[in-house]
């Protein structure tokens, strides 16, 4: 069963970090989640007193000593490190196949979601991974809100026009971007027809420290100019058992996300999980504009009964 | 047979006379030539320094956004390929059915095309966010992308032309050899080098024709496919505008309208400039004209086609997009484009006193910038009109006018194509002697060149 951490581990904030850059997640007590990295192979490993456990990428317990992972931590270079980036991110988390379900009822355009997810992918105030769009339908029908990330499209146009591959759909579902193979041609721009994409047209918005950090393409930063940007379901936040970044910053309960080969989501404000089949058939789910034959991985549940009135919520609306 | 289809029907030019005509645009450089050339490179300096701006700050310098994510850049692609069509037009389908009247221009018409597809390749380059990267595209190149499809028939139409254009002129370059005996060293090693040993012998002919003829039939799929693969660079995207199953030959026929006006303005230039009444006669104006208003009516017909009919469902998108073309923001363009670029001209080259030299070069400079602006509408006002709204970004992402640097491009781009077309004429000659020297009826031209210029 899926279950998401809700809470941050209380670990030592550095060593921490450094155990996420392998790929690693420990838990609090040593009994442990996922092990991905390879990185640790050359580092022998030997039974002193105090050692962690950790469960290798083969399932075995490993026990190993902190002062080896110190070591470790300095004998892995840049370019070590960004080639597990890079190899992980290519293969994304086996077994998986993420969904997400908005509930359209519920939105009432707090646009928390839209400041986590720029806050997380270091976007300027004008650039969108989710976007929280005012719309109405017909002018007979109730208008809503609709927070509008990237489909995840199981047939997706943006991968098929890339002319290098820079933009991939994974086993897991997940569709990324790799901006150090991106030749900035924006061809994926004009074949996604939910207007999804972004591109960095300058330099991006960043501190010379975030700069050096090594590229991550489950995060997309650092952002690099003159390639190309979009909603990454958080797969950073995937690979370490969290929720992505918007559906855990949403206070209004809008956001479920799951696995759909287990056919369970869980409620990003709630924490409650449910299965995905049921809550989209009793509630009418859909995907938006299937006519595109692109099989969108986000579904939407109908904006019925909405308790927020559009005027009051239209205030909040301000351009940027 | 020659003597038919001979440009003066009234009386044989001498071959010296031929041969003293069409080679000294070579020999002399005219000053108003070198300040035109001057003023090319300016401004190709100045687009340069605005590209170097660009790579340093990046496209955001340009006024593309992300509603409005492609631009003049592919404009000027667009516009370039459409251009380059008309050496395909000129030498190829002519020729092969057997039509004669455009031997002087068909070496105009395939410079053009060569000079036209390699800055289109250029504009290509410089729409990237990451030129740095180009050699990602032979190294990771997924088949599967419509722009590696494009790269590859660019590439070989940019290779066929070049050959198109130089097979034919092998003669030439042999008399040039021959006769140009003041050349500087190095334009006689240039024209020895190319002129590869000919020898102007029957079995030589024999196999230059078999080679012309082969290219001819071989660029028909490859120029086709050139102007075909561009247009689904748009078409392939579900976006209304662009989501056309008639966009391929709506191109096609676009592009021979563009390039039949630019081989006009460029037959214009060249006999002025060098004298070349005597070849581009009368009936080379006549038949241009006529040729203009036959690919206009079928670029009127697509057209038709293009906007009539989702003009008559107005489906939800489409009818925003119609409304913005038809009576919206971009009307006033989109008028002036269909009005002045294409139905006026239909209508006045119909009449023989506008088949005119001077009368046509200005029908055709409205055509030729009645195509680019066209080219513009086809690929920016569209993205303006997505699945969903354009809401929570700035005014200036939800307008598209290009900024100077784009503009110093561009011009730069169009100054290199001119600047090609300027140079040649320097080193070879546009009109060919050869094929204009067997229509008057003379053999053993290489011979006859090989005689020294004193003993007429
Ligand atoms: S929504 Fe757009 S960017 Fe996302 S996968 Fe689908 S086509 Fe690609
Ligand atoms: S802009 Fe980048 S990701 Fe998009 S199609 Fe071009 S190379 Fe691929």
């Amino acid at each position: 069963m899926l279950e998401f951490t809700k809470s941050e581990t209380t670990e030592k904030k550095d060593r921490r970090d450094f155990l996420k850059m392998l790929g690693l997640t420990i838990g609090a007590a040593g009994a442990v989640t996922t092990f991905t990295s390879t990185t640790l192979g050359a580092t022998n490993l030997n039974s002193s007193k105090s050692t962690l456990s950790l469960i290798g990428p083969d399932g075995d317990l490993v026990e190993v000593d902190p002062a080896k992972l110190q070591m470790a931590e300095e004998i892995v270079s840049d370019s070590e490190l960004l080639r597990e980036y890079q190899r992980r991110g290519r293969e994304g988390i086996p077994g998986k196949k993420w969904v997400m379900v908005i509930d359209l009822a519920k939105c009432q355009n707090a646009r928390k979601c839209m400041e986590a997810c720029q806050g997380a992918h270091e976007l300027r105030p004008e650039q969108h991974h989710i976007n929280v769009l005012r719309m109405q339908d017909t002018p007979d029908t109730a208008p809503y809100f609709m927070p509008k990330p990237c489909f995840h499209c199981d047939n997706p146009p943006c991968v098929k026009v890339c002319p290098v591959d820079a933009t991939f759909k994974r086993q897991d579902g997940i569709v990324l971007i790799d901006n150090l193979r991106c030749i900035g041609c924006r061809f994926c721009v004009a074949g996604c027809p939910y207007s999804a994409r972004i591109f960095q047209w300058s330099e991006p918005d960043m501190t010379e420290e975030e700069k050096l950090r090594t590229y991550d393409v489950e995060l997309n930063v650092p952002q690099r100019k003159g390639t190309i940007s979009k909603c990454l379901f958080s797969a950073d936040r995937l690979r370490i058992g969290k929720l992505p970044y918007c559906v855990s910053a949403c206070p209004n309960g809008v956001y479920w996300f799951g696995d759909k080969n287990e056919d369970a989501v869980t409620n990003g404000t709630t924490g409650e999980t449910v299965r995905f089949s049921d809550l989209v058939r009793d509630n009418a789910g859909y995907t938006m504009h299937e006519e595109f034959g692109t099989k969108p991985q986000v579904f939407y549940l109908p904006a019925k009964d909405r308790r927020v009135p559009y005027d009051e919520a239209n205030r909040m609306t301000t351009q940027n | 047979m020659a003597e038919v289809n001979s440009p003066s029907l009234t009386e044989r030019k001498p071959l010296s006379q031929i041969f003293k005509d069409l080679i000294t645009p070579i020999k002399t450089v005219s000053f108003s030539s070198k300040v035109w050339d001057r003023f090319l490179i300016l401004i190709i300096i100045w687009g340069t320094f605005a590209y170097i701006h660009q790579l340093q700050s990046g496209l955001g310098i340009t006024a593309m956004r992300d509603y409005s994510t492609w631009g003049v850049y592919i404009s000027n692609f667009v516009f370039l390929v459409a251009v380059s069509l008309v050496g395909f037009l000129l030498t190829a389908i002519l020729k092969l059915t057997g039509i004669k009247w455009a031997t002087p221009i068909s070496r105009i018409a395939e410079l053009v095309a060569v000079a036209a597809v390699m800055f289109a390749g250029l504009s290509i380059i410089v729409d990237m966010g990451r030129p740095d990267r180009i050699h990602h595209i032979p190294l990771h190149g997924r088949f599967s992308s419509p722009i590696v499809w494009d790269i590859t028939v660019v590439n070989i139409y940019l290779i066929m032309s070049v050959i198109m254009l130089y097979l034919p002129m092998i003669p030439d370059l042999a008399i040039l050899r021959d006769r140009y005996t003041d050349a500087p060293s190095w334009k006689k090693k240039l024209y020895t080098l190319l002129a590869l040993d000919w020898k102007g012998t029957d079995e030589q002919y024999k196999l230059l024709n078999r080679a012309n003829r082969i290219m001819m039939i071989l660029i028909m799929p490859v120029a086709l496919g050139i102007h075909t693969v561009t247009s689904w660079l748009f078409a392939v995207n579900s976006r209304t505008g662009w989501d056309s199953t008639i966009f391929g030959p709506y191109f096609v026929s676009g592009a021979f309208v563009a390039g039949t006006a630019a081989v006009i303005i460029a037959m214009y230039v060249y006999q002025r400039a060098y004298k070349l009444d005597a070849y581009i006669t009368g009936k080379h104006w006549d038949m241009m004209g006529k040729l203009l208003v036959l690919v206009s009516l079928v670029y009127l017909y697509f057209n038709i086609n293009e906007f009539l009919v989702p003009g008559y469902k107005m489906k939800k998108l489409d009818a925003e997009h119609i409304r913005a073309l038809f009576v919206g923001h971009e009307a006033p363009l989109f008028w002036s484009v269909q009005i002045l670029g294409m139905i006026i001209p239909i209508i006045l080259l119909i009449f023989k006193p506008f088949r005119k030299p001077l009368p046509m070069m200005i029908i055709a400079l409205f055509v030729l910038v009645g195509g680019w602006l066209k080219r513009f509408l086809i690929v920016v006002p569209t993205q303006f009109h997505p699945t969903f709204p354009i809401q929570n970004v700035p005014e200036n992402f939800m307008v598209y006018h290009p900024t100077l640097a784009e503009i110093s491009i561009t011009l730069a781009l169009i100054a290199g194509v001119l600047l090609i077309m300027t140079w040649f004429v320097r080193l070879f000659p546009i009109i060919p002697i050869w094929e204009i020297a067997h229509e008057e009826g003379y053999h053993q031209v290489e011979e006859e060149a090989k005689k020294p210029e004193s003993a007429e």
